[in-house]
């Protein structure tokens, strides 16, 4: 097994005569902090969504520790349709649901914050951990998974310590301010037990003292979890100080990835951030 | 934190056994015959009550808005009935048929007695439950694929169809066709008798109470499991319980399977409240009833779904009685008060109810809950 992580291989995405993500490749490694950025529609979203198995590629395979769990999977008519790169090399069928990848070990956060309205900030992180109970609906109602049930919830309060929460688990999730929103729902991807750590936008609508601090608490995790962080950004700020790696995507295609300094001084990155001159 | 809820599961039980305690002494004390009304209508909350949390479990914690109810019911009266009425009774109930073609009776293989009597009787209900939930899990395989509304529409023909399907002539030797089944055992066969008897302990309220209370009490251990709070997450957003590893279709089918047991076996004691089984009692309409009561205890409480089912079942059957008899006051007639006038009024009571409650007398709370709000304010005052 090598030692990447995460895996994509040759995915290709297309909605109707779109093509949301063409041929994208990358790779994750363990203990690695990497980032995928982009201007708006460049398709990064859409990578995420093929990775954790809301959507099934048009084209290509993801591998995670070095199994192979998503291959290209025929919706409707797109395998006929699809004619470019690679066509005719995955023809195996592996669909699964976002449930049973976050149960292989990778969990995520959403862009637009997702977390459960009715529910404190204890519950909130007390069910993601429900993914990894043993006990079935029986034991689990006639409270014969005492242990367990104990077990988890003092998993939960030491979680909530250590992300700085524990002063707010007993009010609502909604209650908390944005910044703290956020880091709850880090906390919740991080009690499902995941090896790598998938976060869609997590500086969005934040200040630029909270982007700090959650570029700090996002190093954190990673040291004190040996998380592997792939994530998704506009905050230059914190791409460019957190991240090993790079990836950049722009139409959905792959224009060009390495470390921050590289990136920086690329020239195809900074056209399809800033646009071209005319007498370029 | 573990001893304050420790002690709230003690003090929960006390409650209930007083509440117990209370009515098998109240059935006790007032002559039954004069107080017809009040003990109708606790047997009945009490059965409405079990259907109307079992209903909660599905459209108030996981979040599926189901209409079959009724239907599942039905099924659970219809099993609890065919298995328990006794063999010497059947000849008489299905004498159109010429006989049933199930010969035993639950209570008389148990050997009959007060032992074969709580045994068959419990069995019966049991297996009521049981093949609800089996059919729950048929129809859940296409049915629950749909979402909100269209789950409803669904799940409202499903007990259409059952109803129809039940009434069927072909089935008439196990399902006594369109007639009503009769003679079991109901709630007043608990009734202690002595040798000449006479009724010497009446405990035919205690044992709806009971078997409500127990079944109740299951589906709040099971809401506050962690399969409960993977419920409640499905409920509030399923994407985010997907993406947390919580598989949406086998817990969406959990929940409607258990749901559907506990409404098969409400349906079970609502034919021995009612003393019969016939399909065409098991209505939408019935449905209805119970979302209603659903509704006004506030969707997502259980003890509002309890208190809601007896002010409900005590207003329409009991409380407003006087509005269907035609009264004379000084030898003239009071207007309007007439058969079918308090169904009138009663429309009235709960649209008022509705618009002043908006998210039902409990909302999302618990009885529990509201004391402990209370004791927080005292605190900081």
């Amino acid at each position: 097994m090598s030692e990447n992580v995460l895996k994509v291989e040759n995915v290709t995405m297309q909605f109707g005569g779109v093509v949301a993500v063409d041929n994208l490749n990358l790779e994750v490694n363990q203990g690695e902090i990497v980032a995928l950025i982009g201007p708006n529609g460049a398709g990064k979203t859409t990578a995420f969504n093929v990775i954790t198995g809301v959507y099934q590629p048009t084209n290509g395979a993801v591998w995670f520790q070095g199994e192979k769990i998503v291959e290209n999977h025929p919706q409707g008519k797109m395998k006929q349709q699809y004619k470019g790169e690679h066509a005719g090399d995955y023809t195996q069928v592996l669909a699964p649901t976002p449930d049973k990848v976050t149960r292989l070990g990778m969990a995520r956060t959403f862009q637009n914050i997702r977390l459960w309205k009715s529910q404190t900030v204890f519950d909130n992180v007390l069910i993601a951990k429900h993914c990894r109970t043993t006990s079935n609906v029986f034991s689990a109602a006639f409270r014969l998974n005492r242990k367990e049930e104990a077990q988890q919830r003092e998993n939960v309060l030491e979680l909530l310590e250590t992300v700085g929460l524990a002063d707010v688990k007993d009010e609502l999730a909604t209650s908390l301010p944005y910044g703290k929103q956020r880091r709850l729902e880090i906390a919740r991807a991080l009690a499902a037990e995941p090896k790598l750590l998938l976060l869609d936008e997590p500086a969005a609508g934040m200040n630029p003292q909270e982007t700090e601090e959650l570029t700090a608490f996002i190093g954190e995790i990673r040291d004190r979890f040996h998380m592997t962080v792939f994530l998704i950004e506009h905050h230059m700020n914190l791409v460019m100080n957190i991240s090993e790696r790079i990836y950049v995507l722009d139409f959905g295609k792959l224009i060009a990835q390495g470390d921050p300094a590289a990136i920086q001084n690329d020239k195809r990155v900074i056209e399809a951030y800033l646009g071209v001159s005319e007498d370029a | 934190m573990k001893n304050t809820s420790k002690k709230g599961a003690w003090i929960g039980l006390l409650c209930i056994a007083a509440l117990l305690a209370a009515v098998v002494v109240l059935e006790n004390v007032l002559d039954p015959n004069k107080n017809i009304m009040v003990f109708t209508a606790l047997k009945k909350g009490a059965v409405y009550a079990l259907v109307a949390v079992s209903m909660n479990l599905l459209n108030g914690f996981t979040g599926l808005f189901s209409l079959g109810q009724a239907g599942f019911m039905l099924l659970g009266a219809y099993t609890y009935a065919i298995l328990t009425i006794p063999t010497s009774q059947r000849d008489a109930v299905y004498y159109i048929y010429n006989g049933s073609a199930i010969n035993f009776s639950l209570p008389e293989l148990f050997g009959g007695g007060a032992v074969g009597l709580v045994l068959g009787v419990l069995l019966a209900l049991i297996l009521g439950g049981c093949v609800a939930a089996v059919v729950a899990w048929l129809i859940g395989l296409p049915v629950l694929r749909l979402k909100s509304d269209y789950l409803a529409i669904a799940t409202l023909g499903f007990g259409e169809i059952i109803r129809a399907v039940f009434q069927w002539d072909k089935l008439g030797p196990v399902t006594n066709g369109a007639n009503a089944l009769k003679n079991f055992p109901t709630f007043t066969s608990f009734n202690i008798q002595n040798a000449n008897g006479e009724t010497v302990l009446r405990l035919s309220t205690f044992v709806a109470f009971l078997l409500a209370g127990v079944c109740i009490a299951v589906i709040v251990l099971l809401i506050n499991s962690t399969y409960g709070r993977a419920f409640k997450a499905i409920r509030d957003d399923e994407v985010a319980a997907e993406a947390m590893g919580i598989n949406l279709s086998r817990h969406k089918r959990l929940a409607f399977v258990i749901s559907s047991f506990f409404a098969g076996f409400g349906g079970g004691m609502f034919a021995m409240f009612a003393n019969q089984a016939q399909a065409k009692t098991f209505t939408t309409a019935m449905t209805y009833e119970i979302l209603l009561i659903v509704v006004i205890g506030g969707i997502g409480s259980v003890s509002g779904s309890c208190i809601a089912a007896f002010l409900y079942v005590a207003a329409s059957e009991w409380w407003l009685r006087f509005l269907d008899a035609e009264t004379f006051i000084g030898g003239v007639k009071v207007p309007l008060l007439r058969n079918g006038f308090r169904m009138v009024v009663f429309s009235v009571v709960i649209m008022i109810v509705v618009l002043f409650f908006r998210r039902g007398i409990m909302g999302d709370k618990e009885l529990p809950d509201l004391l402990k709000k209370r004791r927080k304010e005292g605190a900081v005052k």
